[in-house]
């Protein structure tokens, strides 16, 4: 009977067996410790933050790196993004005679989920992996133990400002892309498909609503900049300390961020826009 | 020290971008500029069925914009629903007997409350209550009417033979 278990040793069926159940915990008590590391992480980083503001200089230089250094890419894909949507809002729209209606289309999708989703998803690859990569070699160098070893303490002088200034750099970061995604589509609509110029700001202004949809795309970006400047953080300080380990937590930086950035969407949506 | 400045700048920069992004998406983009906080009245009317009017939806009179739909309920004394109609101050001199109607604005647009005034002397003032209402074109009951009129005609067609 046991001959049919091609894949495992044909004699030792129980003990394979045994050995993938172990294994099944032990991949589940990791997932656990590492979740509750996690938070406990994100504790010690939050109560670690009046310490950043009493030197200000070390968050400004982290928003250079996270959120100057980023600007050009959030812009450049804003720019791409609206001017796609307006093709192919356009497309769609003239087949009705809506094309009028071409600001909303863009306008709407953009400060609703285009904004912040794409923004975090560039954001985690462009800004989140410096971070991890960062602090994980700095973890790989012992320069983290270092820091201890002069009494002081990692988290306040390297984490806390890196976690900060991604915080605070993501909205402003979403908030450009939209803009600017929002003139994309301007400038293709109204100026290569010939839109009214009137009717594409007007008809905007008229569906955008500044609670409803503008707030709603911050407070999206927020949570967003939270959860990936904590995985990013994290991933780098909890990294293995060798170079394998370094990239690996790169890698898991990048794929973990955006999951979570698509799952917390489209939760955030449903709470947002599910009521009506 | 050079450095630490140009970081301060660029950082400054940055954030000043960032807010003004968020500026232009408040002002340019949504309905901040058209939000005029004004003084406002409230006026409330009952239809029979309002369709698919929602709360802000516009309140016109002959085209113009001068208010909004602030609430709708629903009255389980007269089985009806009420509508509140939050109107702009500057437009104060309705006439008491002016009658409120939804339209449609285009073959699937939204829908919206057209006045339309009266003679009356007297002005609708705050609290005032709109007497004469039409209610929304629901799609299903004209299409409804018109094939049970067709039958009848039919019936009656086959009855003169």
């Amino acid at each position: 009977m046991s001959t049919t278990c091609w894949s495992c040793q044909p004699r030792r069926p129980v003990k394979h067996m045994l050995e993938w159940i172990r294994q099944l915990g032990r991949g589940g008590f990791e997932f656990f410790e590492k979740l509750g590391r996690g938070n406990l992480f994100l504790l010690k980083t939050l109560v670690g933050m009046p310490a950043v503001l009493a030197r200000p200089h070390l968050l400004i230089v982290q928003l250079l790196s996270v959120g100057v250094l980023s600007f050009l890419i959030i812009a450049v894909s804003g720019l791409f993004v609206g001017m796609v949507l307006a093709l192919q809002g356009y497309n769609t729209l003239v087949d009705f005679g809506a094309e009028e209606s071409l600001g909303v289309v863009v306008s709407l999708s953009i400060v609703r989920e285009l904004g912040p989703v794409v923004t975090a998803l560039l954001f985690a690859g462009r800004a989140g992996s410096a971070l991890t990569a960062e602090i994980g070699l700095m973890k790989a160098t012992e320069q983290l133990s270092g820091m201890e070893m002069m009494a002081v303490d990692p988290i306040h002088r390297v984490i806390a400002p890196r976690f900060l200034a991604g915080f605070l750099a993501m909205p402003l970061l979403a908030a450009i892309f939209s803009a600017v995604g929002i003139y994309g589509g301007f400038f293709v609509g109204v100026g290569l498909l010939g839109v009214d110029d009137g009717a594409f700001w007007s008809q905007m202004q008229d569906k955008v609503d500044l609670y409803e949809d503008v707030l709603n795309g911050v407070i999206k970006s927020l949570v967003f900049g939270f959860v990936c400047a904590w995985i990013a953080v994290f991933e780098g300080y909890d990294a293995t300390p060798t170079s394998e380990g370094v990239s690996r937590a790169t890698t898991r930086t990048v794929v973990h961020s955006a999951l979570a950035v698509l799952g917390l969407d489209f939760v955030l949506t449903a709470l947002m826009f599910g009521d009506n | 020290m050079k450095q630490t400045k140009t970081t301060e700048l660029l950082v400054g920069m940055f954030v000043a971008a960032g807010i003004a992004a968020l500026f232009v998406l408040a002002m340019k983009v949504s309905n901040l500029s058209t939000f005029t906080q004004t003084d406002t009245y409230t006026v409330t009317a009952h239809f029979e069925n309002i369709g698919g009017l929602k709360v802000r939806s516009p309140v016109t009179v002959g085209g113009v914009r001068v208010g909004r739909v602030s609430a709708i309920d629903y009255d389980t004394q007269r089985y009806e629903a009420v509508v509140s109609l939050e109107l702009d101050q500057k437009y104060d001199n309705f006439p008491e007997d002016t009658s409120a109607s939804i339209y449609t604005a285009g073959l699937l647009g939204e829908q919206y409350i057209g006045l339309e005034p009266g003679g009356s002397p007297d002005v609708l003032s705050d609290g005032a209550e709109i007497e004469l209402t039409q209610s929304a074109l629901i799609m299903e009951k004209l299409v409804s009417k018109f094939l049970f009129s067709k039958a009848a005609e039919g019936g009656q067609n086959v009855d003169a033979q």
